[in-house]
């Protein structure tokens, strides 16, 4: 059994006028312990839907959330079980999700009271141990937020979530707002953490690169489903669906070489109003006739690979390849 | 060749209550015509500060001296009105959130005539008409139908391609482009980047490429000069900043970015922050975070020198000395 397990879910929003918008459609995808799954997509892809749903902030129309054995409650007005609290989530911006008033202590001993009866004195030596996990020097306790950087405010933002004593964390681009050279560093801070703590983590992000770096396996979404799943190597080395190589090939490298990056033509659909068949097919450079009608299963391949693409399974039906010439015997 | 703009001794200061804060710190930079000149740097090192002051949109209490030569012409000491035609005409901008440069309640007709007309004295119809040809040029699809939309009903590519159309209205010589493709997924920065690319030159522009994302640079930019602190730390060809960085800090800064070919395990981050206008270490400001500091490095700023292979290096360790410890 999985840490955190993903099963078949469904997210749909409405919109104003009462139109219905799928964003996500089916998608199942386990975290273990101890193990980081990237989630890559392009904007809208509903990647953040899917990250919100697996820690109960939007409700699924259908599937399944499951985090330990038990399914994951939808959030109200009551508090979080308390079963729950092993499960935690990092936003994007530490500007905008740690309060500007209170010092840094402050903030990460109210996430040990929320989750330890114990009294608040007996929190102190524990936010400093926690600060220094988090590579931060203990005086910054006494800190107000304004005072740290960037990557310091996400670092606390991260102590915070490390305070529940956590079995799971969903990070919902925890390092786009930082700068290069900072990247890295929380980036490597994360697979520590991980590795040491035993965390799982479910790593929402745009940037392919750098999730590279961090997540053992990766999962691709593209317009509310998942394309592609493999270990991480895996992919880069042999990315099978058509749009993981597309995202691979837009990716400028700072090689000084001077190439420009393959773009990807067309745009996002609506997702309230998707292609038939396979979604990607408007945009796909290796379309066949099948996938204007037909939709992709996700088909298990060797090496823990899933893919959801015409070129990588059996049709139902008689193939019909327009990019392999067929000889004739 | 000669350059189309030519910028010398830089400078950018606040005036506070404790005195002048520096932020650009004396940076020499040329841009030709049909080139792409990329300034990189973290945040804090003054690269958008410097932009602003060429365009003499610097905030209030920010103030700039040194030369900034647009065809015999300082761009630092013209008067409001001949600054306010040269922007409009001679020079353009792209900011990086096409959200917040656009007018949200006027149609993108209305955004991209009123330019043409104010700026070239154009009939309506003949402004239409410019504007029909203008967004073909960036390819946006069924211009004729997009004029009456409003920016809301653009995705993110399409509104940075509406800016950059609105931007070349009125034909200028620079194209300056603020981090234009930071706010936008890879799949569409790689068409902005083949956009610009193209723009570049078929129309003989000259495009001045801030970012932060040395990817970007490394794919787009003639000529790269690297930022730290409000100084120049290294410029030269792409092939030489990128390629064959020898400043330490160029060195790192590409280090720790994630390696698409090779993945071997962490990435090498750099450590420490980069060094905001409030809080720069004397010396060379990249002293404190760099891996090869020594005692001299904190006592005299490094002055940049030209190299053997052309390219300028503000660091006294021998560069040489350097890649061989890597």
């Amino acid at each position: 059994m999985s840490l955190l397990e993903l099963r078949d879910v469904e997210v749909v929003y409405q919109r104003s006028d009462g139109t219905p918008v799928p964003a996500v459609v089916g998608a199942s995808l386990d975290v273990n312990r101890g193990e980081i799954v990237g989630l890559v997509g392009e904007t809208g892809c509903g990647k953040s839907s899917l990250a919100r749903a697996a820690v109960g902030l939007v409700s699924t129309t259908r599937g399944s959330v499951i985090f330990e054995g038990r399914e994951v409650h939808v959030l109200g007005r009551r508090a979080r079980p308390a079963s729950e609290r092993r499960l935690q989530l990092v936003f994007q911006n530490p500007y905008e999700s740690i309060n500007p008033r209170r010092t840094v202590g402050a903030q990460v001993a109210d996430a040990f009271a929320i989750s330890h009866a114990q009294p608040r004195s007996s929190f102190r030596a524990r936010v400093e141990h926690l600060l220094q996990r988090v590579g931060l020097p203990e005086t910054m306790a006494r800190r107000f937020p304004h005072q740290l950087s960037g990557g310091q405010r996400q670092r606390i933002a991260i102590a915070r979530a490390l305070a529940a004593d956590p079995a799971m964390i969903v990070l919902d681009e925890p390092l786009s707002a930082l700068d290069a050279s900072v990247q890295a560093q929380v980036a490597n801070l994360l697979v520590e953490l991980a590795r040491d703590l035993h965390v799982g983590m479910l790593l929402i992000s745009h940037d392919l690169a750098i999730v590279r770096h961090v997540a053992h396996r990766t999962a691709v979404m593209y317009l509310g489903v998942i394309v592609e799943t493999a270990p991480t190597d895996e992919l880069w080395k042999a990315p099978k669906h058509p749009y993981t190589q597309a995202l691979i090939d837009s990716i400028p490298h700072a090689d000084g070489a001077g190439h420009l990056p393959v773009a990807l033509p067309g745009e996002i659909p609506d997702p309230a109003n998707p292609p038939s068949g396979c979604r990607f097919h408007p945009r796909c450079p290796r379309v066949m006739e099948m996938c204007r009608s037909e939709v992709p299963r996700l088909v298990a391949k060797d090496g823990g690979r899933e893919v959801a693409c015409w070129l990588h399974d059996k049709p139902p039906v008689f193939q019909q390849s327009a990019d392999v010439p067929r000889v004739s015997p | 060749m000669k350059p189309l703009l030519s910028v010398r001794d830089l400078r950018v200061w606040l005036d506070t209550a404790r005195g002048p804060l520096s932020i650009v710190d004396g940076i020499n930079f040329d841009i030709a015509s049909g080139q792409v000149f990329g300034l990189a740097g973290e945040s804090g090192s003054g690269k958008t500060i410097t932009a602003l002051a060429l365009l003499g949109l610097l905030p209030a209490g920010a103030r700039a001296a040194g030369s900034a030569m647009l065809d015999g012409r300082d761009l630092l000491t013209m008067r409001a009105a001949q600054r306010r035609r040269t922007r409009g005409r001679e020079i353009a901008m792209v900011f990086q959130d096409p959200t917040s440069s656009l007018h949200p309640m006027l149609t993108i007709e209305r955004q991209l005539t009123e330019h043409l007309r104010y700026q070239l004295g154009m009939s309506r119809e003949e402004a239409y008409e410019r504007a029909v040809h203008l967004l073909t040029d960036v390819r946006i699809p069924n211009p004729r139908a997009a004029l009456r939309g409003y920016p809301h009903q653009f995705s993110g590519g399409m509104r940075q391609r509406i800016q950059i159309a609105i931007g070349l209205a009125c034909e200028p010589r620079l194209l300056v482009a603020d981090e234009p493709t930071t706010a936008l997924d890879v799949t569409v920065q790689a068409g902005i980047l083949r956009l610009l690319h193209r723009l570049c030159e078929e129309k003989d522009l000259a495009v001045m490429l801030i970012t932060h994302d040395l990817g970007v640079l490394s794919a787009l930019a003639d000529t790269v000069t690297v930022m730290y602190a409000g100084r120049v730390v290294e410029s030269g060809s792409t092939a030489q900043v990128m390629g064959g960085s020898r400043h330490p800090y160029t060195r790192a800064l590409i280090d720790s970015l994630p390696h698409p070919e090779a993945s071997d395990g962490a990435l090498v981050p750099i450590a420490g922050d980069p060094a905001g206008p409030e809080s720069r270490p004397s010396g060379c400001a990249f002293h404190p975070r760099c891996r090869y500091m020594e005692p001299s490095c904190a006592a005299a700023v490094p002055s940049l020198v030209r190299m053997d292979d052309g390219r300028e290096m503000a660091c006294p360790l021998d560069p040489l000395v350097v890649s061989r410890v890597r």
